[in-house]
């Protein structure tokens, strides 16, 4: 039983991670520094340096079909250690790889039991308001353009 | 006797700062910046990042602007960067069934769930040039509507529920995905490779190839099924995290062309598709290219190969830009010694014609 609890616990970590991890990917680097500039970082290091790369984008044949290679996306990827040792990855499009180790510092942060809190609160909520905020207005936008049909009624009179 | 001749240093490096002055233009001219090119000729940087391969919109802007907008030469400047790169992986397949549509229309099809939503397009401007745009031009914010939580499935998934299209070829989870930037291309080529090899294809090449069998070479009567248009989750399976991490969202564009039916005497009649999908704002790209994706399964559905389209070592031995051009383009690059020996060749046989052909006296006239 206690097994089966730590699994839960753990697939509840990851859920949290992940989307905490899917906000910061969407969010500015300097949104996300502005926002941990609010609370007392924990003391770290650098466990992997940032480093860009490439990741090769599939689609799949048909939309839900096998999958194929459409083409190549900058990424930039870094992994940061808390000095309590909790590891923390960050991933995100682009170059950016000053976002890429905030991302990882933050991760490292949603796994602290001490920390979590304030990262989901100070940081992931605020970014996730915005996030939506703009998902929204655009959708509102593309709403507009939607066609509405009307059928003209011939007077059969 | 082999000579080898060297020189032009100075001419080179003398050229490369003329280019450079020349790129830069009348320097009374506010200079474009990086964020202009990316924001204001978006569908050209879309356009980089298809055909180069490379999913980064400032790299492609910086690109056009180095190229002084030739496009071919901007997606050969990407092409040149991406090999400085290493490699993480692949993503998960994206979903484009989930895309946060910005567009999304259907040719066969009014009602469909969801809507056909227009989104930022062209069609229907009446394409007049609009001198407002020249004296500089604000325009008024985006209407807003009411954004309906509905879903938008693809409309190919629509038809397919009742059997009336194929379904979207279902193979072997497992079995690897063809990459021809990493193996040289063999054929006959699978349908994976030959939709990367489309995707970074040059768009006036599938125009043609496309238009060529709406026209009648290889005709397989395409309707849009679906265009869409929009952001698309982008996931990575990161081994050192342990699971797939979200990496952020890019915009593509996807096509799904139905075509002409197909059916057998074990198997009912029924649409059969072609596919297209690049890289930001891309239609004439992706419905292109899903033209050609189904000229191209003519050996697959049985259909007899009888034009360029149908033809994939013809389609994708030339389809790719930068190839092309290298090759045409290395045709301006000194030939000297090897068009010597084509001369001193000619002069021999203009010679032994010469010794062959004495004309003979002409006596008649003489007399």
């Amino acid at each position: 039983m206690a097994g089966n609890e730590s699994l839960a616990d753990q697939s509840g970590t990851q859920a949290r991670r992940k989307a905490a991890m899917a906000v910061l990917a969407h969010s500015a680097t300097a949104d996300i520094a502005g926002h941990l500039a609010d609370i007392a970082l924990p003391a770290h290091e650098d466990l992997r340096e940032p480093e860009n790369g490439l990741v090769m984008v599939r689609g799949r044949i048909g939309g839900d079909g096998v999958p194929f290679n459409l083409g190549e996306v900058t990424v930039s990827r870094a992994a940061v250690r808390l000095s309590t040792g909790e590891v923390g990855f960050g991933y995100t499009l682009g170059r950016d790889r000053e976002k890429a180790r905030l991302i990882a510092l933050c991760d490292a942060m949603v796994q602290s039991d001490k920390l979590v809190a304030a990262i989901e609160d100070k940081v992931v909520a605020p970014l996730r308001v915005a996030m939506i905020e703009r998902q929204n207005r655009k959708a509102a936008e593309t709403a507009a353009t939607r066609v509405d049909f009307y059928t003209l009624v011939r007077d059969e009179g | 006797m082999y000579v080898a001749v060297k020189g032009g240093e100075r001419a080179i490096e003398n050229a490369h700062r003329l280019l450079a002055h020349e790129r830069r233009g009348d320097r009374d001219v506010p200079e474009l910046s990086i964020e202009q090119i990316s924001e204001q000729l978006s569908l050209g940087v879309d356009r980089v990042m298809t055909e180069g391969s490379l999913y980064d919109r400032e790299l492609a802007a910086l690109a056009v602007k180095q190229a002084r907008g030739d496009l071919i030469e901007a997606i050969f400047l990407v092409r040149a960067f991406r090999a400085t790169l290493p490699r993480f992986g692949a993503t998960e397949p994206v979903d484009t069934g989930a895309m946060q549509v910005r567009r999304r229309v259907s040719s066969t099809f009014k009602d469909i769930p969801g809507g056909q939503i227009l989104g930022p397009t062209f069609d229907y401007t009446h394409r007049l040039l609009d001198p407002q745009l020249a004296e500089g031009f604000a325009p008024e914010a985006p209407a807003t509507g009411h954004a309906s939580a509905a879903a938008t499935p693809r409309v190919t998934d629509i038809l397919g529920r009742d059997g009336l299209i194929e379904p979207s070829p279902a193979g072997d989870k497992d079995a690897p995905v063809g990459d021809l930037t990493r193996e040289p291309l063999n054929f006959p080529a699978d349908r994976d490779l030959r939709l990367q090899n489309l995707a970074r294809a040059d768009e006036g090449f599938l125009l043609a190839l496309g238009y060529s069998s709406q026209r009648g070479y290889g005709r397989n009567h395409p309707f849009a099924g679906e265009i869409r248009f929009g952001e698309v989750e982008v996931e990575f399976m990161a081994e050192d995290a342990g699971f797939a991490v979200p990496l952020g969202s890019i915009a593509l564009t996807e096509c799904q062309m139905v075509n002409q039916f197909k059916g057998s005497a074990t198997e009912a009649p029924c649409f059969t598709r072609g596919y297209g999908l690049a890289f930001g704002h891309s239609e004439r790209k992706t419905m292109s290219m899903a033209l050609v994706d189904r000229s191209l399964r003519a050996r697959e559905l049985g259909e007899e190969v009888i034009a360029p389209g149908q033809d994939e070592e013809f389609v994708m031995s030339h389809s790719d830009n930068v190839q092309a051009t290298g090759f045409v383009e290395h045709l301006k690059l000194p030939h000297y010694v090897d068009f010597q020996s084509e001369l001193g060749l000619l002069r021999k046989l203009r010679q032994e014609f010469a010794g062959a052909n004495v004309t003979p006296p002409m006596q008649e006239a003489a007399e």
